[in-house]
């Protein structure tokens, strides 16, 4: 672990403690709701509640991991955060300074302060721009003249990101996806930004490739003194770079913990589905796995979530209040804040409920190791998933589908509300039966 | 398959070929798909793509044969040179593929379409973008089981929901009119399943089948293909660039890389005696879930070459770290043949056994 | 509903705009009707007969009333009736409009019906086989021959065709279908040339992107024969813009093919906008026009119908 990780490991521990430096980011209670409008007037008839409700801090000098599947929010965050999308409700603080609502003008001096890097190597460059001009642009943006001329910086910020220098007039299509990728590091780093937001940084690249990027992340992180906030699906990835961690489904937080904390001992039933599903790249373990959980079905319409716990619909450990009562983000261990009234590897948050009847889940045994006996625990699940009660359900999934188009654009209102009537329309069609 | 195709005789390719497991003579082997020096080449304006550059691999039926390699290195190629899906006059076939005794490169087209969705069958990435948007997954289901089988529609339709009902898809009666928009990714993938299995086919190929899903969907997508499998006893090709995903299924693994097999063997043997230097980059490369690591990464440098201008001798050796390691600038020169190293283990690089035995205990496990 | 709205948009706008743009006054609309010399008292009590003095609204109430009723008009000591639907009156040629359109609507029909059935089949017919044989000779014989007969104008083809085979007369088919189809061969032939030229190209460029689509690789894949791929995959997904366009050139076609009628000498709707046009008679004009917005407006809709047949994804959202 390098030195600066280690200093904001302990700083984080510190700041569980209550004590400890100021959160570079403050977010309490963020709500991003995308209206479906319908007909000519766009009368409002729903909303696709993308991010309900979080609360986190990003401190100085660590790297938060968010992680989630897709349509759970985390691309929606990250915009709201860099402010590139307004919020519906809640407050983002920068610094101690409240940006949730700032004007265009008035967050452009904010903006080189928060930065971002974005998934598509190849969308987020402007072809038609050379490379120089792409990294330069912040510079002019901001009306910033760099010591030594902008040339000179931008020469030397591709050299800081491992491209040639000399390559400053080249085009985007002349690079490989690894080293656009770099350049686009290198334009969000030009303002010396305190926070980059990257939003799946690395998912588009090859495997050989992603393990550049990763590295060069972490190596810019010692010698910049950076903060991040890295977004991604991959649970590898996220192991791999984030001090702490927070896990999303379905527009909140479930979890949010210390990296070791999350992985060894994860507290939500959800966080742990989520990690047993992912393959080892290890063969030998294929027939140790005896508690993989599969999870039944698709995640929930984020138009019209589950009350009370969001993942109730899919837990094996839901009773009668997680469907009535929403659990808060609380911390149950030092540095490991959960949102569960059954918390795995915990006390349970309301014991001696009743059970809510659902066959959501079957855990199954080791598959390859006795294929007999492999058949017969795996029967369940195929029944469980034909046998399934909830006619909407898979509609559901296709909303949930639709939705997260509405994270993937940079112009809130037009496209979101396009996702929003592909959305309504599904429902429609859900509603029929 | 293309008229090109057709023109070039197997056997004088093989002929030349460097075949490292034999085959009997008559073709009559025990082996259910076996490929030999298959070659893939496309005309293009720049110059000759050679996408596939003699890869040859065998799959027992009940098995599955997991086949790696990163964007470019010609493993989805391969497999619709298998399914005989190269349909661009531009494209050169070359070598020979068996399957079940059969030849399919000097077959005619006729006979390769007629075993396509009955004898072999193949599943894609992105099953939003496979399944056709005007028609109901029920009719393109019915569809595939009545190229190849004379039955009624209403038996064909019985047949549709019997396997729509198989691959775990709710009330399979009322879905069976859906549109492919309707379903969520994972039941697209469930239904394109249904789909390339309703004609019982003895192989099945896999290309990136979970690549475009959710991790938790991606589990139960391959726990439904390996209880398939298990049910029907077919051979199973899956393709993926996520070490990840083979290691939870595949028996047998093959490493490709620019068009090339570097490496081949028991998934056993690759993840844990790996013998090609750009395998133990693919590995130093992953982050892992299952162990705390702070330690750096070990990636690859540099990028996968042009498969225009693949670099000579071993087209990995402008990014090997070893590439010095052998006398005589030979990486540079020569280009490796798949040599084994043990039983069914089999790898491409220039380096003695002993050098690289030195190399992976001395400098490549330790930081993995 | 949404259909109504915009027929009765239309029919304002037209009824609102069309004398204006004509650059007429009201007085100058109302001379014309009142001989060489015109007194101005004359021009007023016209005025009045015809209504030109009362407030727009209601000129467009009495206009639309008109269509659905009927209307009479106080010209000179008769009352003149003009039965429902009263397309307006025309006051030169002491006529009601609508009886003219009638007469004159089976021969725009015609005309487009027939070219519409050429020009598909063989624009369709030849864009697939281009798309197919990308490269070939007969592709770039065919994009070579749609190219010129994209560019070539209607008056050079239609007279081309007319100095090499000479005209014949419109024959209604009632009178005889054989001669009908033998009076319009030619016309047919001429508009189709224009528009299968184009459809080669539309549907060549549409099937060249639908052929490359992933789900045509799986239809493949499933061993389906090329033909039912190319047929049942291919050309369904790529027809679906084509019917969006030919909706729009249908329907303009049948508000009158104006060049092609002119050239053949034929009564059509598209002739009878150019007369009255030339005699600068309002009431024809706008007769015409509200037809033809009005096929706009169903071939529209017929459009959206098929759409949503034609894919699922339409019909649902």
């Amino acid at each position: 672990m390098t030195d600066l990780k280690k200093k904001a490991a302990e700083a984080s521990a510190a700041q569980s403690d209550g004590s400890g430096p100021e959160p570079l980011l403050k977010v309490s209670g963020l709500v991003k709701h995308f209206p479906i409008t319908k007909g000519v007037l766009k009368r409002k008839v729903g909303a696709v509640q993308a991010v309900d409700g979080l609360s986190f801090d990003v401190r100085p000098g660590e790297t938060l991991g968010v992680v989630g599947e897709s349509g759970c929010g985390k691309s929606t965050m990250g915009r709201l955060v860099t402010r590139l999308l307004e919020p519906t409700g809640g407050t983002i603080e920068f610094q101690g300074k409240d940006i949730t609502h700032l004007s265009a003008g008035r967050l452009r001096p904010m903006r080189r302060d928060i930065q971002m890097i974005f998934q598509d190597p190849y969308g987020s460059l402007n072809p038609r721009h050379t490379v120089g001009g792409i990294v330069g642009t912040p510079f002019r943006l901001q009306g910033v003249t760099p010591e030594g001329g902008v040339k000179r910086e931008v020469q030397r910020l591709l050299e800081l990101v491992g491209l040639n220098p000399e390559h400053y007039n080249r085009y985007p299509h002349e690079f490989s996806g690894g080293q656009r990728q770099r350049i686009g590091i290198a334009r969000a780093l030009a303002l010396k930004p305190k926070l980059v937001v990257a939003d799946e940084p690395v998912s588009a690249l090859d495997v050989s490739i992603q393990a550049q990027v990763v590295n060069l992340l972490d190596d810019l992180q010692d010698e910049l003194g950076l903060t991040y906030m890295i977004i991604a699906h991959d649970l590898s990835v996220i192991r791999h770079v984030s001090d702490r961690i927070a896990v999303m489904y379905l527009g909140k937080i479930v979890e949010l913990a210390d990296r070791t904390s999350l992985y060894e001992a994860p507290m939500h039933p959800y966080t742990k589905a989520l990690m047993s599903a992912v393959p080892v790249p290890d063969p030998r373990r294929r027939g140790a796995k005896s508690d993989r959980i599969l999870l039944r079905g698709d995640v929930p319409s984020p138009i019209s979530p589950p009350t009370g716990c969001r993942f109730h619909t899919r837990c094996w450990k839901a009773t009668q209040i997680c469907k009535t009562t929403e659990p808060p983000l609380i911390q149950l261990k030092t540095g490991h804040q959960v949102a569960c009234h059954h918390p795995e590897n915990g006390e349970d948050q309301a014991p001696g409920d009743a059970p809510l009847v659902t066959d959501a889940i079957t855990v199954t045994s080791a598959p390859a190791a006795e294929p007999a006996e492999a058949d017969k625990a795996d029967e369940p699940v195929a029944e469980t998933a034909t046998e399934s009660p909830k006619a909407g359900e898979a509609e559901g999934a296709a909303e949930a589908e639709e939705a997260p188009k509405a994270e993937d654009t940079p112009k809130p209102d037009a496209e979101s509300a396009d996702a929003g009537d592909a959305a309504a329309g599904d429902a429609e069609g859900g509603s029929r039966e | 398959m293309s008229e090109a195709s057709k023109k070039d005789s197997p056997a004088q390719d093989a002929a030349k070929g460097s075949v490292p497991a034999p085959r009997d003579a008559s073709g009559d082997t025990k082996e259910f798909l076996s490929v030999r020096n298959l070659s893939v080449h496309f005309d293009t304006d720049d110059g000759l793509v050679k996408s596939v550059d003699g890869v040859s691999f065998d799959l027992k039926a009940g098995q599955t044969l997991g086949i790696v390699g990163e964007s470019g290195s010609g493993k989805s190629v391969t497999s619709l040179g298998i399914m005989g899906l190269h349909t661009s006059e531009r494209a050169r076939i070359k070598g020979e593929i068996w399957l079940d005794g059969e030849e399919l490169i000097g077959a005619g087209p006729e006979r390769v379409r007629k075993l396509r969705g009955q004898k072999m069958a193949m599943i894609f990435q992105d099953p939003l973008s496979a399944l056709h948007p005007y028609y109901s997954i029920g009719a393109q289901i019915v569809e595939a089981h009545r190229v190849h089988h004379k039955v009624d529609k209403k038996a064909a339709k019985k047949r549709a929901i019997e396997m729509l009902d198989r691959v775990g898809i709710p009330e399979p009666h009322r879905r069976y009119e859906d549109f492919p928009h309707q379903f969520s990714g994972g039941m697209r993938q469930r239904a394109m399943i249904a789909m390339a299995l309703v004609n019982n086919p003895q192989l099945l190929i896999a290309d990136e089948p979970t690549t475009a899903l959710d991790v938790t969907v991606q589990a139960q997508i391959l726990d439904l293909i390996r209880d398939l499998q298990k049910e029907f006893g077919s051979a199973v090709v899956m393709i993926t660039h996520d070490l990840g995903v083979v290691a939870e299924i595949a028996d047998s693994l093959l490493v490709m890389y620019a068009g090339r097999c570097i490496e081949r063997g028991s998934a056993e043997k690759v993840f844990y005696q790996p013998q090609h230097p750009y395998t133990w980059g693919l590995l130093g490369s992953m982050p892992r879930i299952d162990r705390e690591q702070t330690e750096r990464l070990v990636p690859v440098k540099g990028s996968p070459p042009s498969l225009i201008n693949v670099p000579s001798g071993c087209a990995f050796n402008p990014r090997c770290p070893y590439a010095d390691v052998p006398a005589d600038n030979i990486t540079r020169t020569e280009r490796p043949e798949l040599k084994m190293v043990s039983d069914g283990h089999y790898s491409a690089c220039h380096m003695s056994r002993e050098q690289r035995e030195k190399i992976w205990t001395e400098e490549i496990a330790p930081k993995l | 509903m949404l259909l109504l709205l915009v027929v009765s948009a239309v029919t304002f706008a037209i009824f609102f705009l069309v004398p204006r743009l004509g650059g007429q006054t009201l007085d100058s609309m109302a001379a014309q009707y009142v001989g060489k010399s015109p007194d101005p008292d004359v021009i007023a009590a016209v005025k009045k007969n015809l209504g030109l003095d009362q407030p727009l609204y209601l000129q467009y109430w009495h206009f639309v009333k008109g269509i659905v009723v009927g209307a009479e008009y106080q010209f000179g000591p008769d009352p003149v009736t003009c039965n429902a639907p009263c397309f307006g009156y025309s006051f030169k040629t002491h006529t009601e409009i609508w009886p003219q359109i009638v007469d004159r609507i089976p021969v725009t029909l015609s005309l487009a019906v027939g070219a519409a059935v050429i020009w598909v089949v063989s624009g369709v017919a030849i864009g697939v086989v281009s798309a197919l044989k990308r490269g070939s000779v007969f592709d770039r014989l065919s994009m070579g021959v749609a190219l010129a007969g994209v560019s070539l104008p209607m008056f050079f083809t239609g007279l081309a065709v007319l100095a090499l085979f000479g005209n014949g007369e419109y024959v209604p088919f009632a009178d005889s279908p054989l001669e009908w189809a033998g009076s319009l061969v030619l016309p047919w032939c001429t508009l189709a040339l224009l528009y299968s030229a184009l459809y080669a190209r539309l549907t060549r460029a549409g099937m060249l992107e639908t052929m490359g689509e992933d789900y045509i690789r799986t239809a493949r894949a499933k061993g389906l024969q090329e033909r039912k791929v190319v047929v049942k995959h291919g050309l369904r997904a790529a027809l679906t813009p084509i019917i969006t366009i030919f909706g729009m050139d249908f329907a303009l076609l049948l508000g009158g093919a104006v060049i092609t009628e002119t050239v053949f000498s034929f009564q059509g709707m598209g002739a009878f906008a150019i007369k009255g046009v030339t005699e600068a008679d309002l009431p024809k004009v706008m007769g015409v026009t509200l037809v033809a917005a009005f096929f706009i407006v169903i071939c529209n809709l017929l459009v959206d119908l098929v759409y949503a047949a034609i894919d699922p994804r339409v019909r649902l959202s």
